[in-house]
């Protein structure tokens, strides 16, 4: 098989997740979003992988090994993620991503930010 | 076959040597006449990059969660393709047995509309398409220019059995693997953190959060 | 103790009492009367020990160096003459009796306190002037009295004429100090020291190389402290102070420093005739102005101000003709009678609850009310006015006859046209004092019309004050055959000539002010005026502050009332409207000096606001678009920053590329 389809299907999927991030607005579909490029990119290692095993008689495995890790981490990720939306939506009622501005520059100053920024300290504590 | 000397200077020792490889089987090899292999890769790719695609855009959030699966199990059937069968089923057992199912339980517990949501996408889609495709393009146009020529060999011995991908994790990779499970632990210990910090004023939902976080593991 | 540490604890003990005040004025109030009172008491004894000892004998002279201070020396020095030991004296006596008096004057004053420091300070800085014996040490004490006089004449600093006062007092003295200050400078650069008995060495032997412009440059400080023209309009207006402070600052003290200062350093301004003119000019030009002046003043107290400068008119005359005996005898008697007349004034301002002449003039038995305050300023003003025997015509004849003296050229180095100047100012002058001097008392105590106000008898402070001060008015003049051995030797005896032609004129003066009273009076009672204090009850302090603050509200001006029965209005006939502004001496500094330094604080104003800010706010102005532009970018919202960070990745990679494959 050529390397260059598993290559370009990665490629592919790693910027399909790459515009989900940037467009969804709901903080889950993010989190989906973010699975598809981990995938893309253990895709990549696998390809490799079989690749080099063959070629270079490689007995290492460092992909797969890889590919393992990234799939327990992205568990241990979606934990996590899921634990601090969960946290947030209780909180603010909402899981809108481009809701959460409490960094925004307002045009009135410290003043009218500080409520907003007690209502955060509250969110985290 | 001058191409892929050329390309041969641009992927180092291990390119080199497969150059070796591609001169004995040069002609036969060409994208005009697919392996049957590649024609299954193919098409299964067509689907998981098509699943995913609606994943990103659907205006269903509970359907994205299901597109996503089909995204997901393609995966697993090119890893099987590439004879990675230890890590197809892991990604079947982990991925779509337990991650999906915790984004749909967060779906739900954070009151996703059920059917079309209008306002699924942020403004900034159309920053977020444009850097996309430019990733895109770049990405494509350097693989396709490095690995034009490149031949994976699925003869023999499959690369990925499960005996061969733990011969190799316990043996050289045992101390990543237990630095791994570290980890793991730290990051259950922080979600079971997070989630008993919300519920000291909320409803007590929090047990079979907890237990959901350890099927995901 | 030695002669020399008496003569240093003079100065000391008031000033230590003056820091004990401050210090303790809020902590310990019942502390205050004793450390303002008994300073100055012992200072007044010391005082009277130190001439006694000196006796008019050799001066005595102590100096030590604390430091080296470059190429002129300055030395912590004591020069103590006849004149200093009884000049020292006068300040003793009066200091002690205006301390005496204004416990009971500000009796219920909550700055008392510190006004009673301040004073103490005043009387110490005076002490050290006179026993100076260092020109720096000297202008030491002259100064902190520059800046005394600016708290105490805003004493009252709630009145804007108070405050007004203290300023244009502080601005004008200082006006003149710093030509002083250079005088001083070039006549120690000249003498080589600022020691007073070197410097009078040097111009003994001649050594002085320019001593018209130095004698110039020195007249100028002392025109600004001693009030003489044209440097004398702070005077008048300083009376927005307390009574007690202007009887200080006119008998004693402040205006007392340059006439003072004249004498002690006479040789200098004897070496250069022109300065004699220059001084017996200014002497002539304030004598005679001064007079004109006060028979058209309405504030009893302004009177008395442009009596003071008159007779400071007639001290720097006597220096003038190179006669510093004479000047500083009448420096004395002055002192003693002008202070009586200010503390009488407060007496009868707290009784009559106005400072107007006018509206005294419709109380009847106003001197019933205060029969001390009457008795005491009748006789003061016979001294003013030169009638034997009281103190003053010994002491204003004496310069009268040394002006006759230089006059027919009988005096060594001095022109005989200063003596004329000053003759004829002189005998004018005694013409104009005898008017006003009759005018005030005639307004004053012989008023007709409605009933005085009765508040009682006055403290018995401000009453037995009255009595000792006129004792000197009195009988001063008894000792005019023995000033002679303190002083330079020279005869203080009236001259018959002199005396006839004083006395005559003054006598004149005084029947054609009568004369003119008896004329008007018969107006009063046709054109009623007047306004009193409104709280009668209060302390005289607070009487006069309300009198001060009501008089240009009510007749004004602060310095003259409309009223047809005043007979300084009859007497000077087209120029009372002149005198009574004091000749708008005022209105030509404001148009000359005041104007075009407001003009120019405008002009430097706007430059400032207009054109040095418009840089400023220009060069803050750019950042603050850069940055409001800046954080416009800042939505806060996590999605944008990403896709702005990933898109300059991809742009930084395919960079990196295209340079890696050398496109």
């Amino acid at each position: 098989m050529h390397l260059a389809y598993p290559a370009v299907l990665s490629a592919l999927l790693f910027c399909t997740g790459l515009y989900g991030v940037l467009a969804r607005r709901n903080a889950i579909l993010v989190l989906m979003s973010v699975e598809l490029m981990l995938n893309a990119v253990n895709l990549n290692l696998v390809a490799f992988d079989v690749w080099l095993s063959k070629t270079a008689q490689d007995t290492l495995h460092s992909g797969q090994a890889l590919t393992l890790f990234t799939i327990a981490i992205a568990a241990a990720e979606i934990g996590i993620g899921l634990a601090i939306v969960l946290a947030v939506y209780r909180n603010r009622g909402t899981s809108d991503i481009d809701k959460l501005r409490d960094t925004a520059e307002t045009d009135d100053g410290p003043e009218s930010a500080a409520p907003a920024q007690a209502e955060k300290a509250e969110a985290t504590a | 076959m001058s191409l892929a000397v050329a390309t041969a200077t641009l992927t180092g020792r291990a390119a080199a040597t497969a150059a070796q490889a591609t001169t004995t089987a040069a002609d036969t090899r060409g994208f005009l006449s697919p392996t049957g292999v590649e024609i299954a890769f193919l098409l299964v790719g067509l689907v998981t990059l098509g699943a995913a695609v609606v994943t990103v855009t659907t205006r269903q959030l509970v359907h994205a969660a299901l597109w996503l699966v089909v995204a997901l199990g393609g995966l697993a059937v090119e890893y099987l393709l590439l004879t990675a069968e230890f890590i197809a089923w892991v990604q079947v057992l982990i991925y779509v047995g337990s991650v999906v199912v915790l984004l749909l339980f967060g779906l739900m517990l954070t009151k996703a509309p059920i059917g079309r949501s209008p306002d699924a996408d942020s403004g900034n889609r159309w920053a977020a398409l444009t850097v996309a495709v430019a990733a895109a393009a770049a990405l494509v146009w350097v693989v396709v220019d490095a690995f034009r020529t490149t031949w994976i060999d699925l003869d023999g011995a499959a690369a990925g059995s499960t005996a061969v991908t733990g011969a190799s994790l316990f043996q050289s990779w045992v101390l990543p693997f237990e630095a791994l499970s570290v980890l793991l632990l730290a990051a259950l210990v922080g979600a079971i953190v997070l989630s008993r910090k919300a519920a000291a004023d909320e409803q007590p939902t929090q047990p079979p959060r907890k237990e959901r976080k350890e099927g995901a593991r | 103790m030695t002669t020399t540490t008496l003569a240093v604890l003079v100065p000391l003990l008031p000033f230590l009492g003056a820091a004990a005040g401050l210090l303790l004025g809020r902590t310990a109030p019942g502390f205050v009367r004793p450390l303002a009172v008994l300073p100055s008491v012992t200072a007044l004894a010391l005082a009277v020990l130190v001439a006694v000892r000196q006796g008019g004998d050799q001066a005595v002279d102590a100096a030590t160096e604390l430091t080296p201070t470059g190429s002129v020396p300055i030395e912590l020095a004591l020069h103590i003459d006849g004149f200093a030991a009884l000049v020292a004296v006068l300040v003793g006596v009066v200091a002690s009796c205006v301390q005496i008096y204004s416990t009971g004057y500000l009796r219920d004053d909550p700055r008392y306190p510190s006004y009673a420091a301040l004073v103490s300070l005043f009387t110490s800085a005076m002490l050290l002037v006179v026993y100076s014996g260092d020109l720096m040490l000297l202008l030491v004490g002259w100064e902190i009295m520059g800046i005394c006089s600016y708290f105490l004449v805003g004493h009252y600093w709630e009145t804007p004429e108070a405050r007004a006062a203290s300023i244009k007092a502080f601005l004008v003295t200082k006006l003149g100090d710093i030509p002083f200050l250079i005088g001083l400078f070039a006549l120690a650069t000249d003498a080589g020291s600022f020691r007073i008995t070197k410097v009078l060495g040097a111009v003994a032997s001649g050594s002085l190389d320019h001593p018209t412009l130095i004698a110039l440059l020195l007249l100028a400080g002392v025109a600004g402290k001693s009030a003489q023209f044209p440097l004398h309009t702070w005077l008048p207006d300083a009376m927005a102070g307390p009574t007690p402070v202007s009887a200080l600052i006119h008998a004693a003290t402040m205006v007392a420093a340059g006439v003072y200062f004249i004498a002690r350093l006479l040789p200098v301004f004897a070496a250069s005739a022109a300065a004699l003119v220059v001084l017996a000019v200014m002497a002539a030009v304030t004598m005679a102005g001064s007079g004109l002046a006060a028979l058209a003043q309405d504030d009893i107290k302004r009177v008395l101000a442009y009596s003071t400068i008159g007779q400071l008119g007639y001290m720097t005359g006597a220096l003038a003709v190179g006669d510093r005996g004479a000047a500083v005898f009448h420096l004395l008697a002055h002192g003693a009678f002008k202070a009586l007349l200010f503390l009488a004034a407060g007496v009868i301002i707290h009784a009559a609850g106005t400072n107007s002449l006018a509206a005294m003039s419709r109380m009847k038995d106003l001197r019933a009310r205060v029969p001390d305050a009457y008795w005491t300023m009748t006789v003061a003003l016979l001294a003013l006015a030169a009638i034997p025997p009281f103190s003053g015509f010994f002491s204003k004849e004496a310069v009268l006859g040394v002006a006759e003296h230089a006059a027919t050229g009988h005096a060594e180095n001095v022109p005989s046209s200063a003596g004329w100047i000053v003759l004829v100012a002189g005998l004018v002058t005694a013409l104009l004092t005898a008017a006003y001097a009759m005018r005030l008392w005639l307004l004053a105590f012989r008023g007709h019309g409605a009933e005085a106000p009765d508040h009682g008898r006055q403290p018995l402070a401000m009453n037995a004050v009255l009595w000792v001060l006129a004792v000197p008015s009195l009988a001063f003049g008894l000792t005019t055959g023995l000033l002679p051995d303190w002083f330079d030797g020279h005869d203080l005896t009236p001259t018959l000539t002199t005396s006839m032609l004083g006395t005559g004129i003054a006598l004149v003066g005084g029947i054609v002010t009568y004369g003119a009273w008896r004329h008007t009076t018969a107006m009063a009672a046709r054109v009623p005026l007047g306004a009193v204090a409104a709280h009668p009850e209060g302390d005289a302090a607070l009487v006069e502050a309300e009198a001060i603050a009501s008089h240009a509200p009510a007749y004004g001006d602060v310095a003259s009332a409309p009223d047809p029965s005043d007979p300084g209005r009859l007497l000077l006939g087209p120029l009372h409207r002149h005198a009574a502004v004091g000749f708008h001496l005022d209105a030509v500094y404001a148009a000359l000096f005041v104007r075009p330094v407001q003009a120019g604080a405008t002009l430097v104003r706007f430059l400032d606001r207009e054109v040095v800010d418009t840089y400023v706010r220009g060069a803050g102005e750019l950042p603050r678009l850069l940055g409001a532009a800046v954080r416009r970018a800042q939505t806060g919202n996590v999605q944008t920053y990403v896709s702005a960070l990933l898109a300059g990745t991809v742009v930084l990679a395919v960079a990196a590329l295209l340079v890696a494959t050398g496109a």
